[in-house]
């Protein structure tokens, strides 16, 4: 059992997440992580503001005790079932993430430079985070889902849409990496 | 407590997010730099058996636990949003390294810095349904 603690291979992850998809879908219901977020809209009243948040959030509580669920499997993830929580990246990237400043490569789950609560007094990072949250979350939303609604969910079940939708993550992901990185970072 | 295996469900997810790495910022970075088949492979191997099992529920029919015959709602035909909202989400996606599953896990994690992420995805979400009625559908 010494291999649960270790990072887990791809040949793992990958069936397991089809797994849970199919959990919910025998649960009668369907996987989508992003569509919480317009319910938590919904609950703090931006119905008040647009229509779109206007609807009945109850009906989604179920997707927000999945949202618990991820956060105390997180909790477990990191702290009962991890040794060593770093994550062993590929050497010529950790090379190229140290030229860019990123000391913690190779060394941690998330890079320290951007994610350690003392990164929160720099306001670069704390711009990063939010502008990248923003986007994530205006995106998902126009997109109609995110990895979890549209290219695993969606494509699952061969939708146009979300192979369109998918292009235009990596579109999107390509263009931040190789194109704005380099002026970001 | 019908809630509970939704429950349950989520526990999995986060854990399966954690230790598969998706939720590392340092793993999205290396699959947009193709330097390793991790997440491709995560998303291919998930993808293989998605579709194989979605075309199992419909072959057969399959019901779900209620006795409820499975649903898969179609998105709507269109081609803006989907590449625009693509493309924005990308862009967000490697900058702040996360997917709006994985940043829950992170929480759980332990890191309180992933909660600017949340606070900017929510911000995004509401702007969205502000804005959505003069943006191309």
């Amino acid at each position: 059992m010494e291999w649960i603690l270790e990072p887990w291979p791809w040949y793992v992850s990958g069936p397991l997440i089809a797994g849970i998809m199919f959990l919910l879908l025998f649960g009668g219901k369907n996987f989508g992580m992003s569509s919480n977020l317009r319910t938590m809209c919904t609950i703090g009243g931006a119905g008040k503001k647009a229509d779109f948040f206007a609807f009945d959030w109850k009906s989604q509580r179920w997707n927000l005790v999945v949202v618990a669920g991820a956060i105390i499997g997180g909790f477990i993830g990191a702290n009962l079932l991890s040794t060593d929580t770093a994550v062993i990246i590929n050497s010529e990237t950790v090379t190229t993430l140290e030229n860019m400043g990123f000391e913690s490569a190779g060394e941690a789950y998330l890079p320290a430079e951007l994610f350690a609560t003392d990164a929160l007094t720099d306001p670069k990072s704390l711009i990063i985070l939010l502008i990248g949250g923003l986007l994530i979350g205006f995106g998902a939303r126009y997109a109609g889902g995110c990895t979890s609604g549209h290219a695993i969910s969606g494509l699952s079940n061969l939708q146009l849409p979300s192979l369109i939708a998918v292009a235009g993550f990596f579109i999107g992901g390509l263009v931040m990496v190789h194109l704005l990185f380099p002026l970001i970072f | 407590m019908k809630y509970l295996k939704f429950l349950a469900i989520g526990i999995l997810f986060g854990i399966v997010m954690y230790k598969s790495e998706a939720a590392s910022w340092f793993r999205i970075f290396e699959m947009f730099r193709f330097e390793s088949f991790h997440m491709y492979g995560i998303i291919g191997s998930a993808l293989t058996l998605g579709v194989l099992g979605t075309w199992l529920i419909k072959k057969y029919k399959l019901k779900s636990i209620d006795g409820e015959p499975i649903k898969f709602t179609p998105k709507d035909k269109s081609f803006s949003r989907y590449m625009y909202g693509g493309i924005l989400f990308g862009l967000g996606w490697a900058l702040a390294g996360s997917c709006p599953g994985p940043i829950y896990t992170l929480i759980g994690a332990g890191y309180i810095s992933i909660l600017v992420v949340l606070f900017g995805a929510l911000i995004g979400t509401f702007l969205y349904g502000v804005f959505r009625g003069k943006l191309p559908h």
